[in-house]
């Protein structure tokens, strides 16, 4: 019989030398004549791990890791096919304990399945939440992913069962769902990671949701930096479409929807919902005036659900297992799982699906294990290059959106880049602003003109030109582009600013630099 | 050349708002788009020069001139910089010789800064050629250069 042994394909993986890895076990197997099955899995999002190879024992998969090609010749002579001992010996994977107190829902099968294998998929769940919404009405698919208590996970946090609510009751000769798949903040990946590891369960997501409003064309709107993924999806749609799940008649339900995947172009302001329509549309990334909202009037001018890959991958689940079963997770109004990145300087950086509640502290030292340099960890920024830093004194507040916004921060899209003492904090509030600069699409003034003398005015602050002149005049640009931006970008980008002046103020008050 | 333009254009001139469609399938072919593509492109679509021009320069990805045979990129984002990816970046640099948005006289890299790469977990991270490396050292990007040509 032939030993399976699974190798992550997913980009993560691939970054450390997964590919390698693959292709020396089954060289080394060969000379040794042993017959050896590889597959590709998706990553558990144990990256410090990765390259982490599993191998079927029983019914049990083992683990090594992280691998590099030379370990393969001394993992073979110590019988790593039958879970023989070695130093980068892990045992049960789903036993590691990173794992192990995960609650994974939405990313269930990430890391365990082959991503582009349509009968892998539907023989771990997959498809289930679909036949149960082909047998119901449209609002009362509409009312499931309401109770379940679903917010958008791209960040905005919109209940996504009210927005989808408003797309159903605008009539209109077509209707479109889209998916907003450019993951463009720094310290997220949770997107990219769904993708690779499961990417059927996004477009059953959308299926469900086109179902439900009443569209019959799907859009991906995949930045280009992942070129991964799109490799990944385009397999997944073409095997979806074979197996009649996408195209004329889903699912043999008589309703039509097809899905097409488009690339960005390294915007990222195109992640913001109106510019990422305009984007689809084949213009420049700007940023529309709401109202009419999206889901009146969007793409080509029809109503459209926009979502964020993670808010449509969770919705199989909710249809396959109930609202109510998601919404058991979670605290107050932050109902369900999130799946939580650790990334910057952190020893066990990776993807913690969790419900909501657990504190920062947990996650950044029980996950992750403090930093990666041994130093302490002076400040986390959660939620993206938008998001407030975070002082080692509030590490006890929840991951709830209620709570982080209660200390003056936000989720976002889950995201947490730890950094350690050697941080200059004045120099990640000037980042956020030249960040700002770089990115704005340039229609509005705050964002576009302010983002440039927000630059300026902390340069003249790190000279130690007229300081608390420059410092007020800070707080005051601040407070223009957050009230006067168009959108979130001008709107935030003071947001990890006016953390920093109150955390982390002595950083702006050092020797000036020149 | 512009037959090769005519059969991108026929390939996406039906698919709903096709420019971007049309421009990623030009970069593809050429490596960046030709300033001729761009009268001819807006000629086949109705569109502007100005609207063509306006989307190609938008858009960072799409590049006007051509680039060196190998991109390297390099994250500057956030968790990259958390983990010494600024000390990179002028090591690249300096090893290349060239600043950012350049390329070296010998045609062979062009180097471009990057906002996130998706690999938060393993910073710093740095892309060849849609190749994607983590927790790379200065001595492993060197490593890299050397493996593509790079002395």
């Amino acid at each position: 019989m032939s030993a399976v042994v699974y190798v992550p394909r997913d980009a993560a993986a691939l970054s450390l030398g997964a590919e390698r890895v693959a292709s020396a076990i089954a060289r080394e197997a060969k000379s040794r004549g042993i017959d050896v099955t590889l597959k590709r899995n998706g990553t558990r999002g144990m990256c410090w791990l990765e390259p982490l190879v599993e191998v079927v024992v029983g019914s049990e998969r083992c683990g090594y890791g992280p691998v590099t090609e030379r370990d393969v010749p001394a993992l073979f002579a110590a019988d790593f096919l039958n879970n023989g001992a070695h130093a980068l010996q892990l045992g049960r994977v789903e036993d590691i304990a990173y794992f192990a107190s995960q609650q994974r829902l939405t990313f269930e099968r990430v890391g365990v399945i082959e991503p582009t294998s349509f009968e892998d998929y539907v023989k771990h769940g997959g498809y289930e939440g679909l036949r149960n919404a082909i047998r119901m009405q449209p609002q009362e698919i509409v009312q499931a992913v309401t109770d379940s208590g679903l917010r958008g996970r791209g960040g905005a946090a919109f209940p996504t069962g009210i927005k989808w609510k408003t797309a159903l009751e605008a009539p209109a000769p077509q209707k479109y769902v889209t998916c907003n798949a450019d993951e463009g903040d720094s310290g997220t990946f949770a997107d990219r990671m769904l993708m690779e590891g499961d990417p059927f369960s996004l477009i059953e997501g959308m299926t469900i949701a086109a179902l439900a409003v009443g569209a019959t064309q799907g859009y991906i709107y995949l930045r280009v930096e992942y070129p991964h993924a799109e490799r990944t999806l385009a397999e997944a749609i073409q095997s979806a479409y074979k197996a009649g799940y996408l195209g004329a008649d889903v699912a043999g339900s008589g309703r039509r929807f097809d899905l097409e995947v488009r690339l960005g172009a390294g915007a990222y302001i195109c992640g913001e919902e109106t510019s990422m329509l305009e984007s689809l549309e084949g213009r420049r990334g700007e940023v529309r005036v709401r109202p009419p909202l999206p889901a009146i009037k969007g793409l080509f001018g029809r109503p459209t659900i926009v979502n964020n890959v993670i808010s449509l991958a969770s919705v199989p689940i909710i249809l396959q297992r109930g609202a109510q079963f998601y919404r058991d997770f979670g605290v107050g109004r932050s109902r369900g799982t999130v799946p939580i990145q650790l990334a910057g300087n952190i020893k066990r950086g990776g993807l913690v699906e969790r419900a909501f509640g657990v504190s920062l502290r947990d996650l950044l030292y029980d996950y992750g294990g403090g930093s990666a340099s041994g130093r302490p960890i002076r400040a986390v920024q959660v939620g993206g290059p938008l998001g407030a830093y975070i002082p080692a004194s509030q590490f006890d507040t929840a991951i709830d959106y209620e709570a982080l916004s209660g200390i003056g921060a936000l989720l976002g899209h889950g995201g947490i880049v730890a950094f350690d003492d050697t941080v200059d904090m004045a120099r990640m509030a000037r980042f956020a602003m030249e960040f700002c600069a770089i990115e704005s699409c340039g229609k509005c003034t705050p964002c576009r003109l302010g983002s440039t003398r927000g630059v300026e005015v902390i340069d003249r602050i790190l000279y130690g030109v007229d300081r608390d002149g420059n410092l007020r005049l800070l707080e005051d640009l601040c407070e223009t582009m957050v009230e006067g931006s168009l959108c979130g970008l001008g709107g935030m980008a003071p947001f990890p600013v006016r953390s920093v002046l109150k955390h982390f103020r002595e950083d702006f008050l050092k020797p000036p630099t020149r | 050349m512009s037959e090769d333009f005519s059969d991108i254009i026929d390939q996406y001139q039906h698919a709903p708002g096709p420019l971007l469609l049309v421009l990623h399938a030009v970069q593809r072919k050429f490596g960046f788009v030709p300033a001729a593509a761009v009268p001819y492109i807006a000629d086949r679509l109705n569109l502007s020069r100005a609207e063509v021009h306006g989307v190609l320069s938008f858009y960072h990805h799409f590049r006007q001139a051509a680039p060196g045979r190998h991109i390297v990129q390099v994250c500057r984002a956030e968790s990259c910089q958390a983990m010494g990816a600024e000390h990179l970046a002028q090591h690249a640099q300096q090893r290349l010789g060239i600043q950012f948005h350049e390329t070296t006289p010998d045609g062979e890299f062009s180097l471009e800064p990057v906002y996130c790469l998706g690999n938060c977990a393993c910073s710093p991270a740095v892309m060849i050629d849609e190749e994607l490396f983590g927790r790379v050292s200065p001595e492993q990007f060197d490593a890299l250069l050397a493996e593509r040509g790079g002395d």
